[in-house]
């Protein structure tokens, strides 16, 4: 008989942290067995369950940060010390651990970065957000290259324009670059590794139900993101002719992104 | 070895992906064909756009595998422009429909049919909405959804798939093939709940779903064992096959294939090819040269 389980667990919130004016991150005194790149399930008795990425991970605890944007982060954002939450996972593959990195957040895609930032050494750092507001963990690392697209914080401008400058400057080795944030963005830096022949991972997103394989919704072409994914490398982004063109609603029907 | 006939449609081998799991896009039917089974069947469709339920819909608490997906889907006119036919991949596919009303059914069998899929099933059983009761636990209802599926379908061949949540599994199948239906697929996944105690609350959204996975096993073979004493048309015995033992299990109660479907949460998108290959290795072992020797054995 296949020994599995799946199923969300009650764990209490230990710490609860407000990043920013739209970002809060909930921890949990928990052991988590969980890579860079993987996602847990997060499920609000009553509510909804979603993925999350881990944004902090230590040997007895683990967090994740959420940007206040619907009825499921609303509520999350109303929960107090002490609170329960379920909790199942970590699931997906998560990033490959490479030298010479350069990692790129936009948005609240940061949080997925936060961990693989914490185990790779010195990675250089590119956070993109809209504005001030919306940007997360600016504060977190040294050496990051911060970018808003209003300028209210740090350069004004997009991630992939610092992205292209690095790649330019002769003095700077960037053998892998690794992203996370608006799919529209990350079809970009996957453009411009594949024309400086350089390997990237991208971390994609779509509606998920299961979050191991069975419910479908999540696919892209013919990955299924939740367990073939979600981190993709630059290959097999290349080869999905859906990716920074399409997502599929919860019902399942195809849109424009 | 595993060659098996449905309805005059050859597979290569009787594993079906059972609907409900992974058969939203084109794709992923492709791949799955891939993957090594002998047809596909995708989710059901019905005349709208469906979302489905919120989450939690689906977790498998080690005992059973339960899901309330809500029969989230495209709707069938999305679903023609996404797909445009369903006869141009390496295995045949099994379209399965599903309605509000009779004539629900006899619309979306009409649409259906022009993408020339090689089977539709009409899904009457899905315990996780609340219309879906009166067609799978009443014959003469059932008997009506039959006629309006077959009425609108042409000449392909039509499965009804029945519900294990009924005392009168055998009049139904008895009512149904009566009614012109090509094949009958048993079962769909058995009504139950959990409760999740710390929360104080049931896990899934929708409260109530389906009990699928090897928790259902013994309940599918009942049921295919009790239509196979009762019709002639072939069975699609679904429900609970995760090896290949499973699988002959299922074929000696009396099924013609077999769907798979929570098997590709325990092991994998390629759950068909491991099943076949233990199939095989069974059949070997045993000198059983076709599966048609010990098709319905228990029956004699």
């Amino acid at each position: 008989m296949p020994c599995k389980k799946d199923i969300p667990k009650m764990l209490e919130i230990s710490e609860i942290i407000r990043e920013s004016e739209y970002h809060k991150t909930l921890f949990f005194k928990h052991s988590l067995d969980c890579k860079p790149g993987q996602f847990i399930m997060v499920w609000i008795p009553g509510i909804d369950e979603k993925p999350m990425a881990v944004s902090y991970l230590k040997k007895d605890e683990f967090a994740f940060t959420f940007h206040s944007i619907g009825k499921f982060t609303h509520t999350l954002a109303k929960l107090k010390k002490g609170d329960g939450v379920g909790i199942r996972g970590p699931y997906g593959n998560g990033f490959s651990i490479k030298k010479n990195a350069c990692v790129i957040g936009g948005g609240v895609g940061m949080t997925c970065m936060s961990t693989l930032i914490d185990a790779l050494k010195n990675p250089m750092v590119i956070n993109g957000a809209r504005n001030k507001d919306s940007l997360l963990f600016h504060k977190r690392y040294k050496n990051m290259i911060t970018t808003t697209d209003d300028g209210s914080y740090g350069r004004k401008g997009f991630t992939t324009e610092v992205l292209n400058e690095q790649l330019k400057n002769e003095k700077i080795k960037i053998d892998i670059v690794y992203t996370c944030g608006p799919e529209i963005m990350m079809k970009k830096i996957v453009d411009i590794c594949r024309k400086h022949k350089i390997e990237c991972e991208a971390a994609l997103e779509r509606y998920m139900s299961c979050g191991f394989g069975v419910c479908g919704k999540c696919m892209i072409n013919d990955k299924i993101i939740c367990i073939d994914g979600p981190i993709f490398n630059s290959k097999q982004l290349n080869e999905m002719p859906e990716f920074g063109k399409f997502t599929r609603l919860k019902s399942g029907k195809k849109v424009s992104l | 070895m595993l060659t098996t006939t449905l309805c005059g449609i050859k597979l290569r081998n009787p594993t079906v992906l059972a609907s409900g799991v992974l058969g939203v896009t084109k794709e992923c039917f492709d791949r799955i064909g891939r993957e090594g089974a002998g047809a596909v069947t995708l989710k059901s469709l019905c005349h709208e756009e469906r979302p489905g339920h919120v989450n939690p819909t689906m977790f498998n608490d080690g005992t059973a595998f339960l899901n309330a997906v809500g029969l989230s889907g495209q709707g069938i006119d999305n679903a023609v422009k996404d797909f445009k036919r369903l006869d141009d991949l390496s295995i045949p596919v099994i379209a399965s429909i599903f309605g509000y009303k009779i004539e629900h059914f006899g619309q979306v069998a009409k649409k259906i049919s022009k993408l020339k899929p090689a089977m539709i099933e009409a899904n009457i059983s899905c315990p996780n909405i609340e219309y879906g009761t009166p067609y799978f636990a009443d014959p003469e209802l059932a008997a009506k959804v039959t006629r309006e599926v077959k009425k609108n379908s042409g000449k392909i061949p039509v499965s009804i798939k029945l519900s294990p949540n009924v005392h009168n599994i055998k009049d139904i199948a008895k009512a149904v093939e009566k009614a012109g239906a090509d094949a009958i697929t048993a079962i769909n996944a058995a009504s139950g709940m959990k409760i999740d105690i710390d929360a104080r609350k049931p896990i899934l959204a929708n409260k109530i779903g389906g009990i699928s996975g090897p928790a259902l096993k013994h309940i599918t073979i009942r049921c295919v064992y009790d239509v196979y004493e009762t019709v002639k048309i072939p069975i699609i015995g679904t429900g609970g096959v995760t090896y290949g033992k499973d699988a002959i299990e299922m074929i000696m109660a009396g099924a013609t294939t077999i769907g798979i479907g929570a098997g590709i949460y325990y092991r994998g998108t390629d759950v068909f090819k491991k099943i076949c290959n233990e199939m095989e290795a069974w059949m070997k072992n045993n000198k059983v040269k076709s599966l048609d020797e010990i098709r319905g054995i228990v029956h004699k």
